[in-house]
Formats: structure tokens, C-alpha cells, sequence
């Protein structure tokens, strides 16, 4: 009986964060729409619903209502099984974001290099989804996608060695509470604007998108897809997106504590805090994809291996001299 | 690479400017109109759905020539005629195809009595392909329902006729 119980707690809890999280992303998209629509004086959905909130789920009932075509030459069982694994990826990351000090589904001790590694995984969704396509448009997109995702992981590994070491702990509440007297966004500058960066590669957002350049691959590896996979993929890259602000919220912003610890911002709850930060990155990213024209391929890798992955390695060694001469290192 | 050229990209100017000016765009006044709800102004000459007038009396102003038949570059309009009891000829088929119409004009232009004409009205999407087969009926009835509109834009454009 008492297994049964905490059986159900679980499912509680579980269903209790990723609803959220899914309702948000839906949301998320609606805002990236609008804030790009603004930026270019468009006015955006504003439609169904206030504001045209609604308009990402009657989208997504739009797609669900589709045909599913599936390629006759296509790998069936892995192209099927793509946009799940895109899906399932983007949302298990989120069992280790702590929302408060006591809010977080897992606190593990390791939480920074899982949330890392399910973020490395991502790639897999796409190149199955290319490769089981078993055409050229998905094929070079997915090849394109796994490089540039690759190249960037290196990058956004090294900086978080960078907070690692001013933390000493990977737990991802230790993290947060290390930034109680100075957020890491202060410091490592250059890092949290490296990671920024790196995050838009990571996430195929524009000025990085190119798997999906329309112009030149028509959607990517999403180009046979339809229907409700297509919305999976689609989803599945904005809970990413959201995963990735989140990372950088709790890295650099500080994760759930308040800016100043005086009246007016202590009051407001801690999870709060959390989705204000992560909010402020999402726009931010959103305001990019509005201003900036697509990298060239090579001009991303270059920047990716000859100036961000030199650039983060010595900030590391930087941080490690300077945390040594000062005998800031944590744990002493 | 310049100097200044190294200080820029290091300290990505050009990208902060240009998110700046993204961020001042964002407050401005929209350009597009919320279209369903508010619509722009459509010129005396806008070529949209058809219809067929009638004179003020009622007769219909079509004559049977068939010169929009012959115009049409599309051949979207059929026409079958015959002669009525008080000797006048009047078409009794007069069929557009919506589908095949490319919407240039000329059967208006070629029509010597005014009876087929393009009016402002472009909101007409059925749900199935049959709905936009027009026949005499519907086209007199697109006549009645938008002649006010139809006058006024055929005498605003009178002088350039």
C-alpha cells in the first residue's frame, strides 16, 4: 500500500511539472510569433483567444486533424520513432530543474551533467528523423544539424566547467544557492554571452538555423513529416528552446533567487523568479531571430571550433588561477 | 582586419545596435491592418467576383454578343443564346468558370453595354469546387446585391474609359 502511495505521489508530481511545462511551450511559441511580428510592425496572431493566445493549440488541433503521410522508402520504425524521441528528450531534462529549494522532481547530485547529456542527446530525434527519411533535403539537414550541434556541445561543456568550478557541486540547487551574493552573469560575462550563443546553435534557432534553412533545404529533416510528428518536431524544439533558457537561467541568472534581497522582490515566489528569467532569455531570443540574417555553414563552424571553443578554454583557466591566487576555490 | 573593425565584432556592436533598433521597432505603430476586422480601401478598379447588371427598369443589360466568350484568355465563360418572344436576343446560358478565370479584365473591358463587370468583392471562398461553377443566376444576383457599388465604380472610372 505504501509502495502504491508514493507510486501515485510521483505521477502526481510528475504530471504536476510537465503540464506546466507543456502549456508553456505552447504559450512560448505564441510569443516568439508576436514578438517577431512586432519587431517587424506586424501585429501576429491575435485571433483566437485573448490576444490570440489560443492560437498555438488550435494549431496544434489543426495538425493533429492531418494525414500522417509516411514515405514509402522510408526507415518506418525510426522514422516514426524521431519526433517521439525529439519530444521525450526535451521534456525529461526538466525532472532536474529546481523551481525553488525545495521544488525540483530529482534532486540528484549530478543534475548539471544529465541535464547536459539529455540535451546532448537532442541530436538523435533529428538525425533519425533525416536519415529515416531517406531523402536528400532531410538527409543534408540532419548531417548539417549533428555537426553543428556537436561543434556547440564542446563549447557549452567548457563553460560550464567555468561555473562548475566556482560552484564545486553539480547539483543544480547548489548551483543556484552558490549565486546568492553574486550571480555568475557578473564574473563570467564573456562565458554567459558564449553560452547565449551557443544555446541558439544548440537549438537550430536563427542566426544558427540552418538544418532547417528554408531557402536552400526546404524544412530540414523535417521536410517529410506531417501531420501531428510534424508538431512533435515542432514542440519538441521549443520545450527545447525553453530548456536551454532555463540552463542559462540557473548557470548564470541566478535560478530562483531574487535579484536584491529587499521588500519588493523577496515577496514574489521563488518559481516566480525562475520564469521571469527564463521569460527575459526567450525574448531575447525571440528578438534575435527577428534581426539577424542566417550564418554560412562555414563561418558557423568556424566560429563554433576557432573562436568560442579557444575562447571558453582559457576563461577556464582564467577562473582556475584566479579562484587558486585568491584561495576562493569552493570547498575550503 | 582594422582596429576598429576587431572592436566591433569582439564586442558585437553592430548586433547590439541592431537589437537596439529591434526593441525601439517593437513600440511603433503596426503598418498591417487586422485584416477580418478592419479592411484596407479597394481601388474603383479592382477586378474581383463578377456579376451582371441589370438596366434601373429591370431588363438585363446583356446583350448575346459574346465578345467576353471570345475574349477570355482562360475560355472560363460559356455562352449559349436564342431569341426571346418580343424579338431581342438574350442569352439563356451564361456560365463562369471561377476556377479557370484569371481575373484580367477583359471580358469587362470588351462588354459594350456595361453587362459584365468585375466588382470590389475578392471574399468569396466555398468550401467545395462546384459553389464556384457560376451560372446566369448567381452572376444577376452578384449584380443586384453590389449594383450600387458596381455604378459608382463605373462612373468614378468613367473618365479614363
Amino acid at each position: 500500500m505504501a509502495e502504491l502511495f508514493i507510486f501515485f505521489e510521483q505521477i502526481y508530481k510528475i504530471l504536476f511539472l510537465l503540464i506546466p511545462v507543456l502549456v508553456s511551450v505552447a504559450m512560448i511559441v505564441w510569443l516568439d510569433r508576436r514578438v517577431w511580428a512586432f519587431v517587424q510592425k506586424r501585429r501576429g496572431p491575435n485571433v483566437v483567444g485573448p490576444f490570440g493566445l489560443f492560437q498555438t493549440l488550435a494549431d496544434a488541433l489543426k495538425y493533429i486533424f492531418k494525414e500522417i503521410i509516411i514515405p514509402a522508402s522510408s526507415n518506418k520504425v525510426i522514422f516514426v520513432l524521431a519526433p517521439i524521441v525529439t519530444m521525450t528528450l526535451a521534456l525529461i531534462a526538466w525532472a532536474v530543474i529546481p523551481f525553488s529549494e525545495t521544488f525540483v522532481l530529482a534532486d540528484i547530485n549530478v543534475g548539471i551533467l544529465y541535464l547536459f547529456a539529455v540535451s546532448s542527446l537532442g541530436v538523435y530525434g533529428i538525425i533519425m528523423g533525416g536519415w529515416a527519411s531517406n531523402s536528400k533535403y532531410p538527409f543534408l539537414g540532419a548531417i548539417r544539424s549533428a555537426a553543428q550541434m556537436v561543434s556547440y556541445e564542446v563549447s557549452i561543456g567548457v563553460i560550464i566547467i567555468n561555473v562548475l568550478l566556482c560552484v564545486g557541486s553539480l547539483n543544480l540547487s547548489d548551483i543556484v544557492l552558490a549565486q546568492k551574493d553574486l550571480w555568475f552573469v557578473i564574473p563570467l560575462f564573456p562565458m554567459f554571452i558564449i553560452f547565449f550563443i551557443s544555446a541558439l546553435a544548440e537549438t537550430n534557432r536563427p542566426p544558427f538555423d540552418l538544418p532547417e534553412a528554408e531557402a536552400e533545404l526546404v524544412a530540414g529533416y523535417q521536410t517529410e513529416y506531417s501531420g501531428m510528428m510534424y508538431a512533435m518536431f515542432w514542440l519538441g524544439e521549443y520545450a527545447n528552446i525553453l530548456l536551454m533558457c532555463a540552463m542559462g537561467s540557473i548557470l548564470f541568472l541566478g535560478g530562483w533567487l531574487s535579484p536584491i534581497d529587499l521588500f519588493p522582490f523577496n515577496v514574489i515566489p521563488a518559481p516566480m523568479w525562475l520564469i521571469l528569467k527564463i521569460l527575459f532569455l526567450f525574448i531575447l531570443f525571440a528578438l534575435i531571430k527577428a534581426i539577424v540574417p542566417r550564418y554560412r555553414y562555414d563561418q558557423l563552424m568556424k566560429l563554433g571550433w576557432k573562436i568560442f571553443l579557444p575562447f571558453s578554454l582559457i576563461y577556464v583557466v582564467l577562473t582556475a588561477s584566479f579562484l587558486m591566487y585568491f584561495d576562493l576555490l569552493p570547498g575550503n | 582586419m582594422s582596429l576598429i573593425r576587431l572592436f566591433k565584432t569582439v564586442f558585437m556592436i553592430d548586433f547590439l545596435t541592431g537589437l537596439i533598433m529591434a526593441i525601439k521597432e517593437i513600440f511603433k505603430p503596426k503598418k498591417t491592418i487586422n485584416y477580418p476586422f478592419e479592411k484596407g480601401s479597394i481601388s474603383p478598379r479592382a477586378r474581383g467576383e463578377h456579376a451582371l447588371r441589370r438596366y434601373p427598369n429591370g431588363e438585363e443589360r446583356c446583350i448575346a454578343c459574346k465578345l467576353c466568350e471570345a475574349v477570355c484568355p482562360a475560355q472560363a465563360i460559356t455562352i449559349e443564346s436564342s431569341e426571346r418572344e418580343d424579338g431581342s436576343r438574350k442569352t439563356t446560358r451564361y456560365d463562369i468558370d471561377m476556377l479557370k478565370c484569371i481575373y484580367c479584365g477583359l471580358c469587362e473591358q470588351s462588354c459594350p453595354v456595361d453587362a459584365i463587370v468585375q466588382g470590389p468583392n475578392f471574399e468569396f471562398a466555398t468550401e467545395t469546387r462546384e459553389e464556384l461553377y457560376y451560372n446566369k443566376e448567381k452572376l444577376l444576383e452578384n449584380g443586384d446585391r453590389w449594383e450600387n457599388i458596381l455604378a459608382a465604380n463605373i462612373n468614378a472610372d468613367s473618365s479614363h474609359r
